[in-house]
């Protein structure tokens, strides 16, 4: 799955962890054969929704990891409610998942 | 440089980037999210990157700031970092990777509802620190830890 979602509700708090497949490219990392630059390809935006309203966003760089991890908490949800994991990369490709929380 | 690339650095501004780069053709409309702070993530220095993500570069140390991140990262392509606090009213953190050619790695906005606690994993080039600035109250506050890379993860 390109985006994996696991949201847990404890004591009030939702705990969300995801992970997402990307090659988060810096651009900076040269082709070992032909010596090029291979170009810059990474997610720069990341937008975590609850039922459909926007709690956290995040701007990334290419010194975030490959196939990155991304975990934060809230308040104020509980076990049933969607989360919702949005992305945007440089190239203009993106991608969404849902999860409801346990 | 490639042209469409020049077009759109040359319109990019820290409120405007996305809209420029709606109008330069590089990004596609459907997929954009919000404001991309591109200004950031092209500042060579650490308060250049602290300035472009906060606002401003003026921030004080704070203990009340929990900066998780390993003594020593075997690898330098994956290194764990965790930014919590008990500060109220937190609605930017910023992570930034000090000898990084763009030291800052991400900045995160959170709204009222969000605890203050992020975690993800960073490439560091070197042994530098990480420092992690929170935004609370229009102040700002850092945390600072030495990370030491035995394998340097921008891959160069």
């Amino acid at each position: 799955m390109a985006i994996k979602i696991r949201a847990k509700a404890k004591d009030g708090v939702t705990t969300v962890k995801t992970l997402m497949s990307h090659p988060m490219e810096t651009g900076l990392r040269k082709n070992s054969k032909t010596g090029e630059k291979i170009p810059a390809n990474h997610i720069t935006e990341v937008t975590a929704a609850h039922n459909g309203n926007v709690i956290m966003t995040a701007n990334w760089g290419g010194a975030i990891s490959k196939n990155p991890y991304l975990s934060f908490k809230f308040k104020g949800a509980a076990a049933g409610d969607k989360i919702t994991i949005t992305w945007v990369d440089n190239m203009g490709q993106g991608d969404s998942a849902e999860a409801a929380i346990k | 440089m490639n042209l469409l690339r020049r077009k759109f650095l040359k319109t990019a501004t820290y409120v405007g980037a996305t809209a420029s780069a709606i109008g330069a053709g590089v990004l596609i409309p459907q997929r954009v999210l919000g404001a991309y702070n591109a200004a950031a993530f092209a500042a060579k220095d650490v308060n250049g990157a602290i300035s472009a993500s906060m606002g401003n570069d003026q921030h004080t140390a704070s203990d009340a700031i929990k900066l998780k991140a390993p003594d020593i990262a075997e690898n330098g392509a994956v290194v764990p970092i965790t930014v919590s606090s008990s500060m109220s009213n937190v609605e930017a953190i910023s992570i930034i990777a000090s000898a990084n050619p763009s030291p800052l790695t991400s900045s995160y906005q959170l709204s009222p509802a969000c605890e203050t606690f992020v975690s993800t994993r960073i490439k560091m080039v070197k042994t530098s620190n990480v420092i992690a600035v929170l935004k609370a109250d229009g102040k700002l506050y850092s945390a600072s830890k030495e990370v030491k890379v035995t394998i340097g993860g921008c891959g160069g």
